[in-house]
């Protein structure tokens, strides 16, 4: 199969590792990977801000760009979700709008489209960590992920996955964290007593947009927790 | 910035940082989620009973004209007087109208949110009347002249400590902290007050109908009292609270004490039809409901927010919002709090002048899983913010997005970005942690990632020429 791969601009400008272990597995799957040079963001920030003019100015050349794409793959369920679930929200009643439920209907999160499109749960991935996953919002609630990432994680050898006892929000939530910083960072410590509170060594999770906001605040309270992406976990990159 | 806006940024800023009220309510709401869970274990399909909840309301809300008049004319028929206000201030003007003709003088309330909305304590005391609240919780507030903290659960941000203090500065008497003592003076006082009290006022959690009848539900008794003790009974009922069916109430009640408090049933449930009838021993001598409006119908003529009239104020939203946990009752400075008080306070108060609330959210849903009749409320957030940034976009952030789509859409634009990121980075230190700082939103609480060596579209260039 020939897989488009959607990137998002922090993937891109931070976690350029997510992307490439994502390659590296979908590579050893068998199939053809083919991304996009730009757009590089979803448009997802405008959109959510109210900004639907200037949201859809970006989408529509997203849309382009993946029109003929076989299946597209996103690290991410939050750009994921603004593709798949949103996109036929922001071009409804538009000449687009059957052009953004085409490319919805092919568009996957990368632990749904490995489980659910591609039936593979086992990688043969090896992480000998106690680790917990974060369930970002977005792949949560708006695309109903939640066994897919378990799953893979479940075949990784020496993982030892332990739940927190609270499904929360990290409390990221994109402009949210720059427009109420404090509520935005009491959340994240939140989140953060919840996942050390398991006694875990890693913060697993499909989206590093919440990856950075909890990462920095460990960063900055020199907590000792670590983060890291689901791809990576199953890429065996440590 | 609007005053509303500036207050609730500093009031947050404040509670956030409190670690003292983090840990009190978290604990709470912790406890609520174990037994709310267990009871909803107890329905044998809670899915199914959601659905059937939504559709239920979803049927009243889209015939609400006719199942308002059945209402109405069945309480007329058992000499009940039906009144309709338009306004807050009506409702207020109404009720103080029906307890100045009856010359009363002293009154007793059970919990209404419906009556915080409109103020209708404060319009009591202006004319002279004395109020009290009989709900523990509502009583309490009451006495340190605060708004309830919680659609449900009011005093829910006070130890023990905290009310035995108020107790003892309001009441003269305060034997302990112990729970139990001090409901027991509560009870002393409150007791007199239904004896001496000229008027009762009351709330309903559903307006029946097809039979004509309130709902109300409460686990002290108090209402039960409210309603049966003084001469005259006045229910304070929004719109929205019709039901068609009597029968409904076998899913509404326990679906309600379920996820509202985590019991399978509220501890009484009454059903009020009338004034006391020819015959019974008990009961009041008149009985006056106020039917109010107060901008529902404006709710009801915008077809996407509708739904937000099937709330049953059950407060579970609330519970979930990790918002709400964070920042606590007060902060919003609305009657209605978190996420439903975020999507309905912007429509009864105004837009502009409310629109931080539905900002202030990482929309993450948590509210929309809990709603128990199905209100769509993290996507009416997002709606909010549409309409805002709509009628009065901020320039400098429509600026913003506008600059950044053409840069996000270019290879040679963003390859710029990426490098010119690079070299801000070199230079953040010297800024780090400062006003100067165009990061500092983030970078005053968190850090913040360097740009890699390497970034994804470099290394795919490079590899996969």
């Amino acid at each position: 199969m020939t897989i488009t791969l959607f990137i998002p601009c922090y993937i891109d400008l931070f976690y350029p590792r997510v992307g490439m272990a994502m390659v590296r597995i979908l590579e050893k799957l068998g199939h053809k990977i083919v991304c996009p040079e730009s757009p590089s963001c979803c448009g997802q920030p405008a959109f959510n801000t109210g900004y639907w003019d200037e949201s859809r100015a970006l989408a529509v050349k997203v849309l382009d760009q993946l029109k003929d794409a076989e299946v597209v793959v996103i690290p991410s369920g939050s750009c994921g979700a603004m593709i798949k679930v949103f996109y036929p929200v922001l071009f409804a009643g538009t000449p687009q709008e059957p052009l953004a439920k085409e490319v919805s209907a092919k568009c996957y999160e990368f632990a749904q489209f490995l489980v659910d499109k591609l039936g593979v749960t086992d990688l043969g991935a090896k992480f000998p960590h106690r680790v917990t996953y974060h369930d970002g919002c977005h792949s949560l609630r708006e695309m109903n992920i939640y066994e897919a990432p378990r799953k893979l994680l479940r075949h990784v050898a020496g993982l030892e996955l332990v739940e927190m006892r609270q499904t929360v929000c990290c409390g990221f939530g994109g402009t949210f964290s720059a427009k109420f910083p404090a509520i935005s960072t009491a959340m994240g410590e939140v989140k953060c007593d919840l996942a050390a509170e398991t006694g875990a060594e890693y913060i697993v999770s499909s989206d590093s947009s919440c990856l950075m906001h909890i990462q920095g605040l460990i960063d900055r309270q020199r907590r000792k927790l670590k983060t890291i992406h689901l791809a990576e976990v199953l890429a065996g990159d440590f | 910035m609007t005053t509303a806006a500036a207050k609730f940024k500093k009031d947050v800023r404040r509670v956030t940082a409190d670690l003292r009220h983090r840990r009190i309510i978290n604990a709470a709401l912790d406890g609520y989620a174990v037994k709310r869970d267990q009871k909803k274990a107890l329905f044998q399909d809670w899915a199914g009973a959601r659905r059937l909840a939504a559709a239920t309301k979803y049927e009243a809300i889209n015939s609400l004209d006719r199942c308002l008049e059945q209402f109405a004319r069945g309480l007329e028929s058992r000499g009940a007087k039906v009144h309709w206000a338009s306004t807050g201030q009506q409702a207020c003007e109404i009720i103080v109208g029906i307890l100045k003709q009856r010359n009363a003088r002293s009154v007793v309330k059970s919990k209404a949110m419906t009556a915080e909305e409109i103020h209708l304590n404060e319009a009591l005391a202006r004319a002279g009347l004395d109020v009290v609240e009989t709900d523990l919780g509502e009583f309490i507030v009451q006495l340190r002249d605060e708004p309830p903290y919680h659609i449900v659960f009011p005093a829910m941000h006070l130890t023990r400590g905290e009310i035995q203090e108020t107790f003892r500065k309001r009441l003269g008497d305060a034997p302990s902290d112990n729970p139990e003592e001090l409901t027991m003076v509560a009870r002393r006082v409150l007791r007199q007050k239904y004896i001496q009290a000229d008027a009762g006022i009351t709330g309903a959690n559903f307006a029946v109908a097809d039979a004509g009848l309130i709902s109300l539900t409460e686990n002290e008794g108090n209402a039960r009292l409210t309603g049966a003790l003084p001469r005259t009974m006045i229910t304070l009922v929004g719109i929205e609270k019709v039901i068609p069916r009597l029968e409904d109430l076998a899913l509404f009640l326990p679906m309600l004490a379920t996820v509202g408090a985590g019991q399978l049933i509220s501890g009484y449930n009454t059903l009020y039809g009338g004034p006391r009838q020819p015959g019974e021993p008990d009961g009041p001598e008149e009985y006056h409901v106020v039917l109010l409006d107060n901008n529902r119908t404006r709710l009801l003529a915008d077809a996407e927010k509708r739904d937000t009239l099937h709330c049953i104020r059950c407060g579970s939203c609330l519970n979930v919002c990790p918002i709400f946990r964070n920042i606590g009752g007060h902060s919003y400075g609305t009657t209605y709090c978190g996420p439903i008080g975020a999507v309905l306070t912007p429509v009864l108060k105004g837009l502009q002048e409310w629109k931080h609330l539905p900002y202030a959210s990482s929309l993450c849903g948590a509210c929309t899983e809990a709603c128990p009749v199905g209100i769509d409320l993290h996507h009416h957030l997002l709606e909010h913010r549409r309409a805002a940034a709509g009628t009065k976009p901020s320039w400098w952030q429509k600026l913003a997005f506008k600059l950044f789509a053409p840069v996000a859409a270019s290879k040679l634009l963003w390859a710029l970005v990426t490098k010119s990121g690079r070299l801000g980075q070199k230079l953040h230190p010297i800024v780090l942690g400062t006003r100067l700082d165009p990061a500092y939103v983030w970078t005053r609480t968190r850090d913040l990632p360097p740009i890699a060596k390497t970034t994804f579209k470099e290394w795919w260039r490079r590899t996969r020429p």
